[in-house]
């Protein structure tokens, strides 16, 4: 497959580069795996590679500091719950699903991503998003697909979460109590 | 510069709220209305916009917080928390605490412009004036209002404020200074149970069926608010004038210190007693975990969506499940306790249980003596049964009710109020009263009060009233002194009733003998029954029911051009501002300056 390889012009483009930067030397040498794209053309920019970055992890914690607070839903998480009968696990469920449902529902509006029922069949027509919908099982052939709706999926419309002050330190997810007699 | 928006504000006993009106987009009865989101903490250091402000003050510990647990957009560095936090932190250290300010700042048996609160505060704590408290939310809803629109400060704004229409002169004025201290400039007064009825106006523009389809001439409408902490009633009838409808605010109802909160709180001893009798405990910090999940527990139950609901009332500690308490609310107990506690159906001659009014030292809310709501609409319907000239029963008829304020909305206890109005009519064999239904209970007030901004520089509708209460001051007769005895005092009337904004009242012919320099008081009487009485008219007996004492009022003669300790006659003159406040004067016989009199006079 001669259009899997750099052609010779390319080559030698190459050659000087890696010759003059180490920099891109690093680059080719870190990726030996990678098939170089082969333009035929002359060499056209790539886009740069997506990178994996840390999630930045502010809001993530202030939701879960709120769910806390509002649900005691990371005192829930903690719990060795083998202790406990169902019941009892029940009836603290249900003050966690009470106090995070309305937690969530103040700051996040979700809506399904697909509106028809559960265990409907739909068609998934060509140039549907991926990330919006994930195809499953025998996925083989060409679009439209048909199939039967598993799960709507959750999609977030809105989003609004508390301002923080700069000094305000997330990590804290609730404070120690100390009550004074 | 001119103001570019109406707007209302509901100054709340547990929560506030602001509505605005765009003037700009607004013409006639097509209105850009809109509800202000509040900013407020939430949470130390985390600010959110809530359509609420929950109506608590918190102060803190210094060593408490830190440093930018407080911060608002607006400022980094607030004296006191206010919001939504504030009630938060309350829960768990009630001592630093104020809420209910506004049942304060109507509360005559005490210094409301004094640090009383919280009344239960440690000894080293800051404590502050139900007037500061009030002043406090409105400084929050101004900073709010301003964050939001910098172009438009909120004095240059056509601004009304509500208060229960059951505030006697000293409450409302001690309002407008909460509102001056808090940067208002001037605002203008508005009962709440009108402002209720405004926003019901105001939302039937551009309907099919407009308020001139639904109200006819001749109605009389009763309104029935029901907040957190008060109940309050008015009567406004529906007459003819021009060829149009005129409505009048022809009675209110005394001040009754009862709400939904008492409704919750009881609902959570009741569970409280249920769980002890099983061997458990409860603390203060579950029992207020307890109210909120009442609370929620008999919105649902009465809503009909059950017979049981369970609650859980967590304990403190990180252990979630083994410290948790079960218990239940059943249907049952929410119709004992809330519609046969709070709106028993009585017949229209029930007499609520009184608070004696002398009990004026006692450092405590004056919470009504009977928590049921329909025995005081009896007494009130049958106290007013005169409002009205064409009325020939027993009590006044209403034709129609609108109900206001959060607990109205369970469907369950306006069925009961509008079942028990119906049985009281037809004893009397008087037609049944429709209701006025689709308003938002939670808001009506504070959008009904931008609608009242809006249609007083519009020519918009307009209910009539002026005074609801004529005034009297009390005098000690000249009969010869009685060892042992009080000497007996006359109540000589000031302001007639349904003086109205703009409005003088005749002077009356009697002088009173005022002492240059030094302060003298007066006792306050009011009464809401007494139609026909003129200034000049003296009292020398009258039933319980007729006339109530207010505090006291107080006239200081200032001394310039006088020589100290000279005496001055002086007649009492009462009017009402263009801004519909009560002010009560001093005139001197021989005309020149005329002096305020002070409406709330302290040891």
């Amino acid at each position: 497959m001669s259009a899997a390889h750099p052609s010779f012009f390319a080559r030698i483009g190459l050659a000087f580069r890696v010759l003059f930067s180490g920099e891109a030397a690093a680059r080719v040498v870190s990726r030996p795996a990678l098939p170089a794209p082969a333009p035929e053309r002359a060499p056209t920019p790539v886009p740069p590679p997506p990178v994996v970055e840390r999630a930045p992890s502010d809001a993530a914690l202030q939701l879960l500091a709120m769910f806390q607070r509002e649900g005691r839903f990371v005192d829930f998480l903690e719990e060795d719950v083998s202790a406990y009968s169902d019941g009892d696990i029940g009836a603290a469920a249900r003050k966690v699903h009470e106090g995070c449902r309305k937690a969530l529902r103040e700051h996040i509006e979700l809506e399904p991503v697909h509106t028809q029922e559960e265990g409907e069949s739909v068609t998934v027509e060509a140039g549907f998003d991926p990330s919006e919908i994930r195809l499953t099982g025998n996925v083989s052939g060409e679009a439209p697909f048909k199939g039967e709706l598993a799960h709507r999926g959750w999609k977030v419309v809105r989003c609004e979460l508390p301002k923080l002050s700069n000094d305000h330190d997330v990590h804290i997810l609730a404070p120690a109590e100390v009550e004074l007699a | 510069m001119s103001a570019s928006y109406a707007i209302g504000i509901d100054l709340g006993t547990t929560h506030c709220a602001l509505a605005y009106i765009d003037l700009d987009l607004s013409e006639g009865e097509s209105l850009a209305h809109h509800t202000l989101d509040i900013p407020q903490v939430v949470s130390p250091g985390e600010v959110e916009d809530k359509s609420l402000l929950p109506s608590f003050v918190y102060l803190p510990h210094p060593d408490e917080l830190s440093a930018g647990a407080g911060a608002l957009p607006w400022n980094p560095t607030p004296a006191a928390i206010v919001g939504t936090l504030a009630r938060r932190l309350g829960g768990k250290t009630p001592g630093r605490c104020v809420s209910s300010a506004k049942s304060w700042l109507s509360h005559s048996g005490v210094d409301r412009t004094g640090a009383i609160l919280p009344v239960d505060a440690p000894d080293d704590t800051r404590r502050i004036s139900p007037v500061e408290a009030s002043t406090q939310y409105l400084k929050h809803l101004r900073e709010a209002w301003e964050h939001k629109h910098p172009d438009a400060p909120l004095a240059e704004q056509r601004v009304v404020l509500t208060v229960p229409a059951s505030f006697d002169p000293s409450a409302r004025e001690f309002t407008l200074e909460a509102a001056r201290a808090a940067g208002f400039g001037e605002p203008v007064l508005l009962e709440e149970p009108q402002a209720a009825l405004y926003a019901w106006i105001a939302n039937t523009f551009g309907s099919d069926e407009g308020w001139r389809d639904q109200l006819k001439l001749g109605d009389v409408l009763l309104v029935v608010d029901v907040g957190g902490g008060t109940v309050d009633f008015s009567v406004i009838s529906v007459g003819e004038k021009d060829g149009g409808l005129w409505l009048e605010r022809v009675a209110v109802g005394e001040h009754i210190l009862l709400g939904g909160d008492n409704m919750d709180l009881a609902l959570a001893h009741t569970v409280k007693a249920a769980l002890e009798a099983t061997g458990k405990t409860i603390d203060d910090w579950q029992l207020r975990g307890l109210v909120h999940g009442c609370r929620d527990a008999k919105e649902q139950l009465l809503a009909g969506e059950s017979t049981s609901v369970p609650l859980v009332v967590p304990s403190r500690g990180s252990k979630l499940i083994g410290g948790s308490l079960r218990a239940e609310l059943t249907l049952e107990q929410v119709t004992r306790v809330v519609l046969e506690g709070f709106f028993p159906k009585v017949p229209v001659d029930a007499a609520p249980a009184t608070t004696p009014r002398s009990a004026l030292t006692a450092l405590g809310l004056p919470y009504a003596r009977d928590a049921a709501v329909t025995r005081h609409l009896a007494a009130f319907l049958r106290r007013q049964s005169g409002a009205l000239e064409s009325e020939e029963g027993t009590f006044l008829w209403p034709t129609a009710v609108l109900f206001n304020g959060g607990v109205l909305k369970a469907k369950a206890i306006s069925e009961r109020l509008l079942d028990t109005i119906g049985a009281w009519l037809s004893a009397d064999g008087a037609p049944p009263a429709r209701v006025l239904g689709g308003a938002d209970l939670d808001r009506a007030v504070a959008r009904g009060a931008g609608y009242y901004a809006y249609a007083r520089m519009t020519d918009g509708v307009r209910i009539r009233g002026g005074l609801a209460h004529a005034y009297y001051v009390g005098v000690e007769s000249s009969a010869p002194a009685v060892p042992g005895l009080e000497p007996p005092i006359q109540a000589l009337c000031v302001a007639p009733f349904g003086l109205e904004e703009g409005d003088l009242a005749e002077l009356p012919p009697q002088e009173l003998g005022l002492v240059v320099g030094e302060p003298v008081r007066f006792r306050f009487f009011t009464s809401s029954v007494r139609r026909d009485d003129r200034p000049g008219q003296m009292l020398s007996r009258w039933s319980e029911d007729e006339l109530s004492e207010l505090g006291q009022i107080e006239a200081t003669l200032p001394t310039e051009g006088r020589a100290p300790s000279e005496v001055v006659p002086v007649r009492l003159r009462a009017r009402v501002t263009e801004l519909g406040v009560f002010r009560l004067e001093a005139v001197p016989r021989d005309g020149g300056h005329v002096w305020n009199v002070e409406l709330d006079a302290r040891q």
